[in-house]
């Protein structure tokens, strides 16, 4: 998107802090994107030294990322990565933030501002930044009795929206959603819900999925690519009605049809919010109506910003135009410039929607006799591209599934550039390298990243600076640090800059943050240089030193590789893996006794009633491993509880091999065809405490029943008629669903232990941290591991086998440490005084 | 005011030998009704801070640490070591002076 507005964007300093007289006071209503732009481009003009600053903001936190919502929903971040500004930014900038408070009221004649925390703050300079809110669209059945939104029934605006949504999609009762509206957020939404496994299905009042952004050709195709994700899409359809008495049960669609469904979603557009201007005595029409300069109708001292401002009779719903109208405030606002004008946005969307590249402008279709319409349309592949020429200018495009000229095209429609006789070149590139051709069209002062106003020149100057990869351009310039949409633009420039020196951008593959090596280049300097403890890598290979988010991994790799050679440093460990339980979220510890194959026997069971009884354990749990689970243990009574059991440990926490889960195999069942107990057994003793890039859970069944749910685990094995064993490896019945693939079928058991050793081995070195078997699996592909493992084509089986049996006789129960702690106070309570919440006792 | 200013003259606690922390781990201490995470960096320079992760209550002094953060066991929130402040937008925590004595054990100094 580029506005028509034409003033300069570079960051001019403001009058210089002068000693003379009290600084004005600026209050800003808002604390969104809008509101917390404004301020920063103020601050950028010197603001600090001409204005005390007071926010109010309505949420409890500092200003986030608002367009990233959709990727914390589905996982890709976590919230705590989307903060733009944390509450301490605001601090360091010596401004006052209300979060959490509302204001209820303007008095624009004394110029007051009136909050709902009783606080009345005069203001000099008042900005209104209230944004807008999820549009709830009249059906029956929408709220309880009691006035407040069905449980279960969303919105999806906030960050604890979101939060919301993902706990309840996570909830093991809550199978369906529905969502109501097929535009953007949308279809973000029910993208976001399906990747946590939920049945999704999209109902839309329009007769096309993103209608406002496309036509219904391209529609058509987006809806192909969106089933094709598993998700329902129901077009032409109107919401009347939530049902559920107390909690959501599904919807009824308009002509009387009901969809069941545990959780309704609601993303069918936003309003402005403007009940405080209204209530102020301020104009209002669609939104709050502003001038040129952002200034409120008829106000000298108010302005407006973002979505609540109606500017020229356009009120915008996205990012972009809520940029350049910041810039345009902060001008006036300081006096920088007063010349500054802001003449409405241009508004294109480009942006990867429910794993869908979608690119929007203009018109989505010919309106006039004249106009040419060029469409080209594979629905097999997604691919949609139409674009309108008026006056041999482009003024629209829609391209679905391929961004490629998305760049070229954005400059032409803008600039009005002059278009190719030949009407395909606007489409495609010929006889040129891919994505080249692109961005070579660009012109210099083309603007690639449009949240942070980085120019393609400013890009290439960064890459001909030194800023060889893409990461570094971008720390350089900031591009691609908003939204992030535009990040495939800028690897193509930074790539085309480079000229094909570009580097690989490397962080992706760095095993751990801080050491710029991937894990197969760590481990040769390690074994090169003969390194044997975490600190040690640190200093030999980590620019920057020593870093606590690398520790666990580094820890981790080297135990791997050096068996009873590591040098153990406990600070390098989590403090699962100093305490040997797994921390709780009151703080608290839980405790998982060995119980091989699932199999125990009086005295252990009455041992561990009688532990369980002296120490007052809160809960006592079978995990999903088959073991039992003393929860709730304080840290400083671990050895305690360890002494009274007397068992070793059954590794339910850390990254390693955890457990294998077993059914009663032939001894008792009338299918069973193979011991599987024994052989669960026999696997469990053999690999127990075994570090891994991520848990292992095994399991054995005796028959293909599959009573031991074996083909979802990281490694299951099946017993099959004829005496034979099928060995399934990767599969996972977790955050992610996989069934596991076939590695081999053998005819004994000792050769499952071998295959599942080797297997386990070269998981261990060849995986990237935290990768489990299930991302693992399918990423090398499972004719290659096959080939390595079973058929030994890379000549490594023994070498695997033998670096396998030396972790397996390193192995000491670490549970041991309850006589001879390793560290002074390893038991040390670190639980505050007051009381924390307590773990339900059922 | 900034958020590692800690006035003068407060109140002092000796909390006794400094090797009850291993080096670069945190260990917590009862002081004054409160408690406090003590952490012994890999340099041997101290740090102090509240115990409780504002966030969602987590004990701080079995987070993980390097020169500059401690990371909190449960959600991964980040604080640094010498100003309290989050580095992952949680609320920040006011940090204690932390020094030792001359029979090395470990002096701590509340705010008033």
């Amino acid at each position: 998107m580029t506005s028509v507005l034409d003033t300069p964007r570079t960051r001019l300093s403001g009058p210089e802090p002068s000693g003379q007289g009290p600084r004005r006071r600026l209050v800003v209503i808002g604390n969104g994107m809008a509101g917390a732009r404004a301020v920063e481009e103020i601050l950028a003009r010197g603001g600090a030294g001409q204005f005390t600053i007071t926010m109010f903001g309505d949420e409890p936190y500092g200003n986030y990322n608002r367009i990233m919502l959709s990727h914390v929903l589905s996982g890709e971040e976590s919230d705590a990565d989307i903060f733009l500004n944390s509450l301490s930014w605001y601090q360091d900038k010596g401004i006052t933030l209300h979060a959490g408070v509302r204001v209820d009221r303007i008095d624009r004649f004394t110029k007051h501002v009136f909050s709902n925390d009783g606080r009345v703050t005069p203001y000099d300079i008042l900005i209104i930044a209230t944004g807008s809110r999820s549009h709830m669209p009249p059906m029956d059945g929408l709220y309880t009795p009691a006035g407040s939104v069905k449980p279960g029934v969303f919105a999806f605006r906030t960050i604890d929206d979101t939060r919301k949504m993902v706990a309840y999609a996570q909830h093991e009762h809550h199978r369906r959603a529905v969502v109501i509206g097929g535009g953007l957020l949308g279809l973000e939404a029910a993208y976001g819900l399906r990747s946590h496994g939920i049945n999704v299905d999209v109902v839309h009042s329009a007769g096309h999925l993103m209608s406002a952004q496309m036509g219904p050709d391209g529609g058509a195709v987006l809806r192909r690519s969106v089933e094709a994700l598993g998700i329902g899409v129901l077009t032409g359809s109107r919401t009347t009605a939530v049902l559920g008495s107390d909690r959501v049960t599904g919807i009824s669609l308009r002509g009387g049809t009901d969809i069941p469904c545990d959780m309704v979603v609601v993303a069918a557009g936003i309003r402005p919010n403007v009940d405080l201007a209204v209530l102020s005595g301020l104009p209002v029409e669609r939104a709050i109506v502003v001038d040129d300069r952002l200034r409120v109708q008829d106000e000298d001292d108010i302005y407006a910003v973002g979505e609540c401002v109606q500017h020229r009779g356009e009120v915008y719903g996205l990012v972009a135009p809520l940029w350049e109208q910041a810039v345009v405030l902060a001008n006036h606002v300081t006096g920088t410039d007063t010349s500054a004008m802001y003449l409405g946005s241009r508004t294109a969307t480009k942006l990867k929607v429910a794993g869908v590249e979608v690119a929007s402008m203009g018109l989505h279709g010919p309106e006039l006799d004249t106009d040419e319409h060029i469409v080209f349309s594979e629905p097999s592949r997604g691919v949609f591209k139409s674009i309108v020429v008026r006056d041999n200018k482009m003024v629209g495009a829609t391209l679905l599934g391929d961004s490629r000229k998305v760049a070229y095209l954005t400059e032409a429609y803008d600039r009005g550039l002059p278009l190719p006789e030949e009407r395909i070149g606007l489409m495609f590139d010929f006889g040129t390298p891919d994505g080249d051709a692109g961005v070579g069209e660009l012109s210099d002062d083309a603007q690639v990243c449009n949240c942070n106003g980085v120019s393609k020149k400013t890009l290439v100057d960064a890459v001909q600076g030194g800023c060889a990869t893409v990461a570094g351009a971008m720390e350089a310039t900031r591009a691609g640090k908003g939204c992030g949409s535009c990040k495939l633009l800028v690897r193509q420039v930074v790539e085309w800059a480079a000229d094909g020196a570009v580097e690989e951008d490397p962080v992706a593959n760095y095993y751990v943050p801080a050491i710029p090596l991937d894990k197969q280049a760590l481990m040769a300097e390690i074994r090169k240089r003969g390194l044997r403890s975490v600190s040690a890598v640190f200093q030999a290979l980590a620019p920057g030193g020593e870093d606590a988010r690398s520790k666990m991994g580094l820890a981790s790799l080297l135990k791997t590789m050096l068996a009873e050679r590591y040098m153990d440093e406990r600070d390098a460990r989590f403090i699962n893996d100093r305490v040997h339980g797994n921390i709780q979220r009151d703080g608290t510890f839980s405790v998982v006794p060995q119980m091989k194959g699932g199999v125990t026997s009086v005295q252990q069971l009455r041992r561990i009633a009688d532990v369980a009884e002296k120490h007052n354990v809160p809960l006592i749990k079978l995990t999903g491993g088959q073991r039992i689970d003393l929860l709730g243990i304080r840290k400083e009574d671990l050895p305690q509880v360890w002494a009274d059991l007397d068992m070793p440990s059954g590794y339910a926490y850390g990254k390693s091999f955890r457990t294998v889960k077993t059914c009663v195999g032939k001894d008792f069942c009338r299918y069973g065809t193979g011991d599987s107990t024994k052989l669960g057994i026999e696997i469990e003793s053999r690999f127990q405490g075994i570090e891994a890039p991520g848990k292992l859970k095994l399991a054995v069944s005796g028959c293909p029943r599959n009573c031991a749910e074996s083909l979802v685990k990281d490694v299951g094995v099946v017993a099959v008629e004829g005496g034979r064993w099928e060995i399934y490896v990767g599969g996972a019945a977790g955050a992610h669903i996989r069934k596991g693939d076939l590695l081999a079928t053998v005819d004994d058991p000792e050769q499952v232990k071998v295959l599942a050793g080797r297997f386990m081995q070269y998981y261990r070195e060849q995986a990237n941290w935290l990768e489990r078997t299930y991302a693992f699996v399918p990423r090398v592909g499972i004719e290659h591991l096959r080939g390595v493992i079973v058929d030994d084509a890379q000549g490594i089986a023994a070498q695997l086998d033998a670096a396998m049996q030396a972790s397996v006789d390193s192995y000491v129960d670490p549970w041991l440490d309850r006589d001879d702690p390793q560290t002074p106070g390893q038991f040390r309570t670190s639980l505050p005084l007051t009381v924390l919440p307590q773990v339900p006792v059922r | 005011m900034s958020a590692n200013h800690i006035p003068a003259g407060g109140k002092t606690f000796v909390l006794g030998p400094v090797e009850q922390i291993p080096l670069g781990e945190g260990r917590a201490f009862a002081v004054d009704g409160g408690q406090v995470a003590v952490f012994r960096l890999r340099d041997g320079s101290l740090r102090a801070l509240p115990a409780v992760c504002p966030h969602r209550g987590g004990p701080l002094a079995d987070g993980t640490i390097d020169l500059a953060v401690v990371v909190c066991p449960l959600h991964q929130h980040a604080f640094d070591l010498a100003t309290g402040c989050s580095t992952t937008g949680a609320d920040n925590l006011r940090p204690y002076a932390v020094s030792m004595d001359r029979q090395q054990n470990l002096v701590l100094q509340l705010p008033v």
